[in-house]
């Protein structure tokens, strides 16, 4: 954070602000303003985008709460996001419970089934915790497609549209107002998180776990705690998708989708919410934008027109590993640097 | 009065014997240094004091605040910087990609409450208690002379400054007793007068019991109330600095053991 000219703070309350300063503030307003008014505007693709994004910024900003705050890998995302899913569809369909409850429910399951597949971090670490994370994600893979009686198999289950105050809540339309509360609430409360005594805890322990612990923090019970945290979050996320889609089904909560996940955060930005929202938004576009890139080209370059829908995935490899090797710190490095470049403009005296 | 009593402590790596039988006291108040040549058990000492290693023998009681004993040997880490032991490290163990203010407000860790839920939602006392201890916080900083760098990133710090961060991080936690490991090591004769000063102040005006180990003797004789020596892991002498400088033993410690027979022979035992 660098000071602004002009800007002093004569409380302690004021310069911990989460927008401390003006620009910062307009900024913001301006970002809400085009949220609240881009669903008047955009047709039913770009609103489905748009709840996606949402949703996968929950998800991210999840997982970035583990990987990138607290430093302990993982490959269970789409294993945590299966469990909120399941747990959400299950209890309304089983127990009659309201999607509102059933939600809640399901974040708080997710969160403790996540508390126990991060038991092995206490004594594993880096590639070792990724490998033990792996196993949750197959045994609950393996849940889903076997355990018939309860999840159906590899059959998908259908849930009841939510509706709220007789609003179906699973249009484009209505569901995107649900999507940006969670996400910003979900944003909100990470800001928070990690401006406070627990959420530094959290950082202590990926930065230097030993001097953590000698400076007071309790190592094991702050890892339960990320794992619980974050998992709370992804099952919102999965119990999000279960509701907007209606239809759950093992193949949404695969191995690839903790890949898909964990490159949106690398992409976007290890241990940064903006980053998070940065990564969601270019993983879920990137799919969209190469299709319409493809059906532009129909008529004119109809060979790569062609190629272009199977160039997918390697597109999407491509723009990972350009991102490790240039900006390691992702697209919220990169904001950071267009925003101290105006910073200073037009008199960069100051080295960015 | 001795804060810290640490009773026959016997640390074994493998076939490696680190500490040998080590008793010490360290009193209320006092500056102790810590010293011996490499691979003497100093930094052992610290890490049993401050839990990271578990000794396979032997006793480590602290004086608490409350006025109890409390067994330091059986506790972990947090618990025992809880009780108010704070260190620094010999190859800075700072939180690099967290600022200044950051790394001390991790300091305060021990004495602020609240938790996830707290934290997530900033309410009303979290966000009193994230203030109350930035004011302690900014003590700290005013002490140290650390304001310029309150909210630059640690790793990108020079590393006298960090030096600096990381006992202001130990300072943060309002430390009965504060060990500190080399604090001075890899700084010019300037850095280390300064931090010279530093370990001083922080005994007398802050009225901290400190323990350190440094290999710049000069620095040691000059600040330290008392000497304690190792070698091997044993305790080979104690005392006064002026004492303990021409002690035949930690002069043969230090000049090497090859003159063992020689030195032996010399003191007739």
């Amino acid at each position: 954070m660098s000071l602004e000219c002009g800007v002093f703070h004569t409380r302690y309350e004021s310069d911990m602000g989460l927008r401390p300063r003006p620009v910062q503030r307009i900024r913001l307003a301006f970002f809400a303003t085009f949220v609240l008014l881009f669903p008047f505007v955009a047709g039913p693709y770009w609103l489905d985008l748009a709840n996606q994004i949402a949703i996968a910024t929950v998800g991210a900003i999840g997982l970035n709460i583990l990987v990138g705050y607290t430093g302990q890998i993982s490959l269970g995302q789409g294993a945590f996001m299966a469990i909120g899913a399941y747990t959400a569809g299950l209890l309304t369909l089983n127990a009659g419970l309201p999607w509102g409850v059933s939600i809640a429910l399901a974040c708080v399951v997710t969160s403790l089934a996540g508390t126990f597949f991060g038991l092995p971090s206490l004594r594993l670490k880096g590639l070792y915790l990724a490998i033990a994370t792996l196993a949750a994600q197959e045994i609950v893979e393996w849940g889903m497609t076997h355990w018939t009686a309860v999840t159906g198999g590899t059959e998908a289950i259908v849930l009841p549209a939510p509706s709220l105050f007789g609003v179906r809540l699973n249009s484009s339309f209505a569901f995107y107002w649900f999507g940006v509360l969670m996400a910003a609430g979900t944003a909100l409360f990470a800001a928070n998180l990690f401006r406070t005594r627990m959420g530094r805890a959290f950082v202590a322990v990926r930065d230097q776990d030993i001097a953590a612990s000698v400076i007071g923090v309790n190592i094991f019970r702050t890892k339960l705690l990320a794992f619980a945290t974050s998992s709370f979050f992804v099952g919102l996320a999965g119990a999000m998708i279960a509701y907007y889609r209606t239809i759950i089904t093992w193949e949404r909560f695969t191995l690839e989708t903790s890949i898909v996940y964990l490159a949106m955060i690398i992409v976007g930005g290890l241990g940064s919410i903006r980053g998070s929202f940065f990564g969601a938004v270019l993983i879920t576009l990137l799919p969209a934008l190469i299709t319409n890139a493809g059906r532009a080209l129909q008529d004119t370059a109809p060979v790569v027109a062609n190629l272009l829908p199977y160039a997918q995935q390697a597109v999407f490899g491509i723009v990972i590993i350009l991102f490790l090797v240039f900006e390691p710190k992702g697209l919220s490095k990169l904001w950071g640097n267009v925003k101290d470049y105006f910073h200073v403009w037009p008199f960069a005296y100051r080295r960015g | 009065m001795p804060i810290l009593e640490i009773r026959d402590l016997s640390l074994r790596f493998g076939g490696v014997t680190a500490l040998a039988g080590l008793s010490m006291e360290v009193c209320h108040g006092e500056l102790l240094a810590l010293i011996g040549p490499n691979g003497a058990g100093k930094t052992s000492v610290l890490n049993c004091v401050s839990g990271l290693y578990r000794a396979q023998k032997g006793t480590i009681d602290l004086k608490g605040r409350d006025g109890a004993s409390h067994a330091l040997h059986r506790l972990a880490p947090h618990r025992i910087a809880a009780l108010g032991v704070a260190r620094t490290f010999q190859n800075i163990e700072l939180f690099k990609h967290m600022t200044v203010l950051e790394n001390l407000m991790l300091g305060r860790h021990v004495h602020m409450r609240g938790g996830v839920l707290s934290g997530g939602f900033y309410v009303g006392r979290q966000r009193r208690a994230e203030i109350e201890h930035r004011r302690a916080v900014e003590e700290i900083i005013d002490f140290m002379n650390l304001e310029p760098l309150r909210s630059a990133e640690v790793g990108n710090l020079a590393y006298g400054n960090q030096r600096l961060v990381e006992m202001g991080r130990a300072l943060a936690l309002d430390p009965l007793i504060l060990l500190l490991d080399e604090p001075t090591a890899g700084m010019n004769a300037e850095e280390k007068e300064s931090m010279a000063r530093f370990i001083l102040d922080v005994q007398e005006e802050r009225g901290v019991t400190v323990v350190v180990i440094d290999h710049d003797i000069d620095v040691i004789m000059d600040i330290s109330d008392r000497v304690v020596v190792l070698d091997f892991g044993r305790k080979i002498a104690e005392g006064a600095p002026d004492e303990v400088r021409n002690d035949p033993a930690v002069i043969d410690a230090y000049l090497g053991h090859a003159r063992e027979e020689r030195a032996a022979v010399g003191a007739g035992t």
